[in-house]
C-alpha cells in the first residue's frame, strides 16, 4: 500500500467575507428559529396537512445527509475496495459528512412538533421497529456517533495525543467497517419512507426497490459531492486539485452512475409505470429534469480527455447533486399528492423564514468547514500530494 | 499493494447490502393485516345523509375541539377541511344545476370525513415512536401526545388524510377521530352517530354495520325499509342480555340503554360497492354512496395495504438484525486487511 500522504491545518486568517457571510446567515436562521419555538411551526412555514413535510426535512435531513455520503462513498472505496491511493481524500469528505450529519440531526429538532420528546425515538419503551422512521433515527443517530469516533484522531493529532492516537487506531477498522454499513442502511432506508405512503406518490417514485435506488444514488452522489467540494476548495485556499485522484474518482462515479440508470428505467419500465413520464404534467416535466441531470455527467466527462479538465469534473458534480436534489425533491413533495388524483387542493411552496433556516442550516456547514480545515490537519499538505 | 482479488472481496462485501434488497419478497412477508372480530366503526349512508352537519357540532364538543373562524365576521364555526381542531366534517359533492340528490350528473351529495379505522392502519406503521396504537380489541386507531414527537410522517403516510397536526401552537399535537373511545367508559359510543337524525352514521360492529350495508344493497331502490340509527344492535344482543360472560359481550353490552330509534325510509339508488370492505385490507368505518366514490373524495385504493408492502421491505431487510450482521461481519474482515494504523506504515517504508 502506497503512504498515506500527511494532511495539514491551511492556516491562515479566520475572520474574513465568507465566514462573515456565513455568520449572519447563521444569525438569521437563529431569530427564525426562536419564532418558530415559541409561536409553532405554522408562523414561520408554509407547511399543511396536504404537505406535512417541507424542505427543512426533504432539504435538511434526506437531501442534507445524501451529500454528506461524500465520507462514506470514498472510505468505502478506500478501505473496503483496498484502492489506497485514495486516501488524501478520506479527510476533507469525511469532515464535510461529519457537519452534514451532524446538522441534519440538529435539523430534524427545529421540524418536530413536539421536539421535547425527541429522545422517545430511542428509547426502548416507545420504540416501533415496523416504522422505517424509527430505523432510520437509530441509524443515523449511530452513525454520527462514528462518523465523530472515525474523525477523533484529526484532533488527537492536533493536541498531541499520541497514545490514544494509536490505541484508537488499532480497533479503527471496526468504525470504519460500521461507519460503511450504517450509512448503506439509512439511505436506503430514507427511500423506503416513501412506501408507506403509497398510491399518494407518483409511480414514477413509488416502487419497492426504492431503498436501492436511494442507496446507488447516494453513493454515486459521495463522489459527486467530493469531486464538487475538490474543486471548490482547492479555488477558495488557492491550492492545486487533485486531478491525479479525481479523473479516476469520476470514472468510478460513471461506472455507479451508469448502474443507478440502469435500475432506475428497468424498473420503470417493469412496474408499466414509464408511461406516466410521457403524460404534459408537471412530474414528468420534473422527471425528465432529474433523468437529464443524472446522464449529464455522460456528455461532460464521459471521454477521458474530458475528465482531466477540471471544470467539466465540477461541473459533472453539480450535474449529479442536481439530480439527487431532484429525485428526493420529486419523490417527497413534487410526486406526493394526499388524496390521490382528488383534488383538495393543497399546495406547498417553501415561505422565506424557511428557506432562510434551510440557507443558515448549510451556511453554518460551510463555516465550521472553513474553521476546522483552517486550524486542523484535515487537507493534504501542499507540495506532498502528488 | 491492489490486487483484483482484493477487489473482488469489497464488491462481494459492498453488494451484500445491494444483493439483500432484491431478496425475494416472501421470506419475510407481512400480509395485509385483517380486521379484529369485535372491531367497532361506523356505517355512513350517504343516500340517507340531509347535510345538517349536526354530527360535525357534536364531534366538535365532545372532543372539546375549538371553533375555526375562518369567515370574516368571525361568528361561526366554519372550518374548510378537517384539522388538528376538526375531527369530522360533512362535504358535498355537487354538479351542474344540483337538482336531485344522489345523482352524479346535475345533482349533488354528501360525504362523511373521518378516520376510517383501518385494518392495516399506515399511521400506525409510520410512527416511529408507537404514539399511534390500535387497539388489538376494538380496532380504534388512537393517538398518545405524551409519546408523539410531532413528526407528522402520520399525515404523510395516511391516504385519507386524517391524521393532522396543529400548526397553530407551539406544542401541537396530532388531531384525529378515534371513535370517541373516551366516552365508551360512560357506554357512550361516537358522539356522531348519537346525534344523527337520519341514521345516516351509525355505530356499531363492523363486521354487523357490513351485513347492515350488504343488506342495503341486495334491496330494491325506491322500497321501503327499516333504517335503524344511533347504534346498530348485534342481531343476538337481546338473547345475550342477561349474561355477562366473555370481554367481548361485556363490551358490547356496555353501551348505554337507547330505545328502539328506527324507522322507515327509502332504498338508495346505491352503486354496488361497500367502500371500506377491502380498501387497502378493510376498514372499519363503511360508506356507501349513489354517486361515483373518488367523486366523492374516497381515493381509489388497493386491496393490499401500504403498511404491509412497507414493512415487508423492513423486515426482510434487518428480520433479526441477520442481514446487517452479516454485512457488518464481511466489511470487518476486509477492513482490518486494509486499514494499516498509520505507526506500522512508517515502519513498512515507502513501499
Amino acid at each position: 500500500m502506497s503512504a498515506h500522504h500527511p494532511a495539514a491545518p491551511v492556516g491562515g486568517k479566520l475572520l474574513n467575507l465568507p465566514v462573515l457571510v456565513c455568520g449572519v446567515l447563521v444569525a438569521a436562521m437563529a431569530a427564525i428559529l426562536f419564532v418558530r419555538f415559541l409561536f409553532g411551526l405554522g408562523a414561520v412555514t408554509n407547511l399543511n396537512d396536504g404537505y406535512p413535510w417541507g424542505i427543512w426535512v426533504v432539504v435538511d435531513v434526506i437531501i442534507g445527509s445524501a451529500f454528506a455520503c461524500g465520507g462514506f462513498s470514498v472510505a468505502m472505496l478506500v478501505y473496503i475496495f483496498n484502492r489506497g491511493h485514495y486516501h488524501p481524500l478520506i479527510r476533507p469528505a469525511l469532515l464535510a459528512s461529519l457537519f452534514g450529519y451532524t446538522l441534519a440531526g440538529v435539523g430534524v429538532l427545529f421540524d418536530l412538533g413536539r421536539w421535547w420528546n425527541f429522545w422517545h425515538i430511542l428509547w426502548p419503551t416507545y420504540a416501533n421497529p415496523n416504522s422505517v422512521m424509527f430505523e432510520v433515527a437509530v441509524c443515523i443517530s449511530a452513525y454520527i456517533t462514528v462518523m465523530w469516533i472515525e474523525f477523533s484522531p484529526v484532533f488527537m493529532e492536533q493536541w498531541g495525543l499520541k497514545v490514544q492516537k494509536q490505541k484508537l487506531e488499532k480497533v479503527l477498522f471496526f468504525f470504519i467497517a460500521l461507519g460503511t454499513l450504517l450509512p448503506m442502511m439509512h439511505q436506503s432506508s430514507l427511500g423506503t419512507m416513501l412506501v408507506v405512503m403509497g398510491p399518494q406518490v407518483n409511480p414514477l417514485w413509488q416502487t419497492p426497490i426504492v431503498p436501492l435506488l436511494y442507496l446507488l444514488s447516494a453513493v454515486t452522489i459521495g463522489y459527486g459531492v467530493v469531486l464538487f467540494e475538490s474543486c471548490v476548495a482547492a479555488s477558495a485556499y488557492r491550492r492545486e486539485i487533485e486531478m491525479h485522484l479525481l479523473e479516476p474518482l469520476a470514472k468510478v462515479m460513471l461506472g455507479l452512475l451508469g448502474v443507478f440508470l440502469v435500475v432506475r428505467i428497468a424498473d420503470l419500465v417493469l412496474r408499466g409505470a414509464l408511461g406516466h413520464a410521457l403524460s404534459p404534467s408537471l412530474e414528468a416535466f420534473f422527471f425528465w429534469l432529474e433523468i437529464g441531470c443524472f446522464v449529464m455527467p455522460f456528455v461532460l466527462i464521459g471521454r477521458t480527455a474530458a475528465r482531466r479538465n477540471p471544470a467539466r469534473l465540477f461541473l459533472a458534480g453539480v450535474a449529479i447533486m442536481l439530480g439527487g436534489i431532484l429525485m428526493r425533491i420529486n419523490g417527497f413533495l413534487i410526486g406526493y399528492d394526499t388524496g390521490l388524483g382528488v383534488d383538495h387542493g393543497w399546495n406547498y411552496f417553501p415561505s422565506v423564514p424557511e428557506m432562510l433556516v434551510t440557507i443558515g442550516m448549510f451556511a453554518a456547514e460551510v463555516l465550521a468547514y472553513i474553521i476546522i480545515t483552517r486550524r486542523f490537519p484535515v487537507l493534504p499538505r501542499e507540495g506532498t500530494a502528488h | 499493494m491492489t490486487t483484483r482479488r482484493d477487489f473482488l472481496r469489497g464488491c462481494l462485501a459492498g453488494g451484500a447490502a445491494a444483493a439483500a434488497a432484491v431478496v425475494p419478497e416472501a421470506a419475510c412477508a407481512r400480509d395485509t393485516l385483517q380486521r379484529p372480530p369485535e372491531g367497532l366503526g361506523l356505517l355512513y349512508d350517504a343516500t340517507l345523509c340531509v347535510g345538517c352537519q349536526a354530527c360535525v357540532a357534536a364531534c366538535k364538543r365532545a372532543n372539546e375541539n375549538p371553533a375555526e373562524l375562518t369567515t370574516m365576521d368571525e361568528l361561526w364555526d366554519a372550518p374548510l377541511d378537517t384539522s388538528g381542531h376538526t375531527f369530522n366534517l360533512i362535504k358535498m359533492y355537487r354538479n351542474g344545476t344540483m337538482e336531485t340528490k344522489d345523482s352524479e350528473l346535475n345533482g349533488f351529495s354528501f360525504m362523511k370525513t373521518s378516520c376510517m379505522h383501518c385494518a392495516d392502519p399506515s399511521c400506525v406503521s409510520a410512527c416511529p415512536v408507537s404514539a399511534m396504537i390500535k387497539d388489538p380489541v376494538t380496532g380504534v386507531v388512537g393517538y398518545d401526545p405524551d409519546a408523539c414527537i410531532g413528526c407528522r410522517y402520520c399525515v404523510a403516510a395516511c391516504p385519507f388524510g386524517i391524521p393532522k397536526y396543529q400548526y397553530d401552537s407551539p406544542t401541537g399535537k396530532i388531531g384525529k377521530c378515534e371513535l370517541c373511545r373516551h366516552r365508551h367508559k360512560d357506554g357512550h359510543y361516537s358522539a356522531c352517530a348519537e346525534v344523527c337524525p337520519t341514521g345516516a352514521t351509525l355505530f356499531g360492529r363492523t363486521e354487523d354495520l357490513l351485513a347492515e350495508a350488504k343488506r342495503r344493497l341486495a334491496l330494491k331502490p325506491g322500497d321501503w325499509t327499516t333504517i335503524p340509527r344511533g347504534r346498530l344492535r348485534h342481531a343476538q344482543e337481546k338473547v345475550l342480555a342477561g349474561g355477562e360472560d366473555g370481554k367481548g359481550q361485556k363490551h358490547r353490552h356496555g353501551w348505554r340503554d337507547e330505545p328502539d330509534q328506527s324507522y322507515q325510509a327509502q332504498v338508495g339508488n346505491y352503486l354496488q360497492h361497500v367502500y371500506g370492505e377491502t380498501e387497502y385490507g378493510g376498514t372499519q368505518v363503511l360508506k356507501l354512496s349513489a354517486v361515483n366514490f373518488q367523486k366523492v373524495g374516497m381515493p381509489d385504493l388497493p386491496p393490499k395495504s401500504s403498511a404491509a408492502t412497507s414493512e415487508t421491505i423492513q423486515h426482510t431487510l434487518y428480520g433479526g438484525m441477520i442481514m446487517p450482521i452479516a454485512v457488518l461481519a464481511g466489511l470487518t474482515w476486509v477492513a482490518k486487511r486494509n486499514v494499516v494504523p498509520e505507526a506500522d506504515e512508517k515502519k513498512e517504508g515507502q513501499s
